[in-house]
């Protein structure tokens, strides 16, 4: 049914408008990555239950349709998802998290000395630091190493919500009246492959103050996600 | 030429056995067939060559192939800065511009759709006006307290984090079009969609189960 009403949006959008209708958060959000297997759906970074601890997740390949097979989805090996934390405000990651698929798992990396500050990177086997199996829908898997890092890969339910439609309608011109009360959630019955890493904060050491220029006296990482792919 | 000389390391090697278990007569007579973990060959009930099975020490694990180079493709820090800002012809090269050069690159044309996406743009919630707000901005990295509360926005903390509840297109919405006690363009400032259609869970990893 969800299904359903979203094809029936696009149809009733047009193409044209197909493009900007598909692209929020940062699903789609650039013609080069549209549809790849290295295009970032979100990202989120937030204390974990246990307060010492931070989680990062990452989101890819989002749209992924509802009731599909998630066998279908399928993590690229091709493709490295790093996760950059900045300690001073340079907007130069200080530590960073690699991961990527081999097999029927997924491997962690976290180099000890960040050389790799640029668009391009390689993988210290000897940096690993964890290894989790891909979970399905029915076999969920979780690990955790002996420094108290958790990991996770696999489909999940796509946690944005919008309404992405009417925001459409709105930037077409179509909707004086601006959003609808309630809206609709384009995003609902959608999944995504998420990577989640927890990682004890002792672990990233901590930041200097300064990021942001509205609360300077706040110790705040600079934390971003990015895809490579293999040469 | 070289099946001839292949045949005759064959030859050679085979003869010099014969010779070996022919000239030996103290042996059981079934050195051929003796199955060692140190023969340089699969035998027996051995899963790889000279290890497994009963008698030998366990295969190594196959060693995975971490090698090669890889080049970025996307990047992202807060949620749908480069959908929201990013200019046709200039979303991929935000992609891969690495955040220290991202100001630099971005800003104006950030300010400048800003500036298209709502004319009547003077300051924010947060006090920003335009040139602030798009300099925060384009530098494509998500704050996150290395303590205590981490949200986009709950009512009192401000960009110090972002959870999966969190309702972050208000948040972006009211920014951008709520001037600066957010109540300005009521009908542009919130989406009416509050919450997600799953539930999350408090323990790791946290997101939902797929559909």
């Amino acid at each position: 049914m969800k299904k359903t009403k979203f094809l029936a949006a696009i149809g009733g959008l047009g193409l044209a408008a197909l493009s900007v209708f598909l692209i929020a958060a940062d699903h789609i959000d650039a013609p080069a990555v549209a549809g790849t297997s290295t295009d970032i759906t979100d990202f989120y970074a937030f204390q974990g239950e246990n307060p010492d601890n931070l989680v990062f997740v990452a989101n890819v390949q989002g749209l992924l349709a509802p009731g599909q097979p998630t066998e279908q989805a399928i993590f690229d090996e091709n493709v490295l998802v790093e996760f950059n934390i900045d300690k001073t405000n340079d907007l130069v990651e200080d530590e960073l998290i690699q991961a990527i698929k081999r097999n029927d798992s997924m491997y962690f990396f976290m180099p000890t000395t960040n050389s790799q500050t640029g668009l391009t990177s390689t993988i210290n086997a000897a940096t690993q630091i964890g290894v989790v199996k891909i979970s399905t829908t029915t076999d969920v898997q979780t690990s955790t190493n002996d420094d108290g890092f958790k990991f996770f890969a696999g489909p999940r339910e796509d946690p944005f919500f919008f309404d992405f439609v009417q925001y459409g309608e709105i930037l077409a011109g179509n909707a004086p009246g601006g959003f609808n009360n309630p809206g609709s959630d384009t995003f609902a019955g959608t999944n995504v492959l998420s990577i989640v890493v927890e990682v004890p904060k002792s672990k990233l050491g901590s930041p200097t103050p300064g990021a942001n220029p509205l609360n300077p006296s706040a110790r705040l990482y600079n934390a971003w996600v990015e895809a490579k792919r293999k040469q | 030429m070289k099946t001839y000389k292949y045949i005759t390391i064959i030859v050679v090697i085979f003869t010099s056995l014969l010779f070996v278990q022919c000239s030996d007569d103290d042996d059981n007579g079934n050195v051929l067939g003796e199955v060692t973990c140190d023969d340089g060959i699969k035998n027996g009930d051995e899963t790889g060559i000279d290890c497994g099975g009963s008698a030998c020490e366990p295969c190594a694990v196959e060693a995975l192939d971490f090698s090669g180079n890889f080049q970025q493709e996307d990047q992202m820090g807060r949620p749908g800065i480069n959908t929201v800002f990013g200019t046709t012809g200039m979303k991929d090269a935000f992609n891969v511009t690495i955040p220290s050069e991202m100001g630099a690159a971005f800003q104006s044309s950030f300010e400048s759709n800003l500036m298209a996406l709502n004319p009547d743009y003077t300051t924010n919630l947060l006090g920003l006006d335009a040139t602030v707000f798009t300099t925060v901005l384009a530098s494509d990295a998500l704050w996150v307290a290395e303590t205590g509360v981490t949200t986009y926005y709950n009512g009192t903390e401000v960009l110090t984090g972002r959870n999966l509840t969190d309702d972050v297109i208000d948040v972006s919405l009211i920014l951008i079009f709520g001037g600066p006690d957010g109540s300005e363009k009521p009908t542009l400032t919130s989406d009416f969609v509050s919450s997600n259609d799953a539930t999350f869970s408090t323990s790791f990893p946290y997101v939902a189960s797929p559909f």
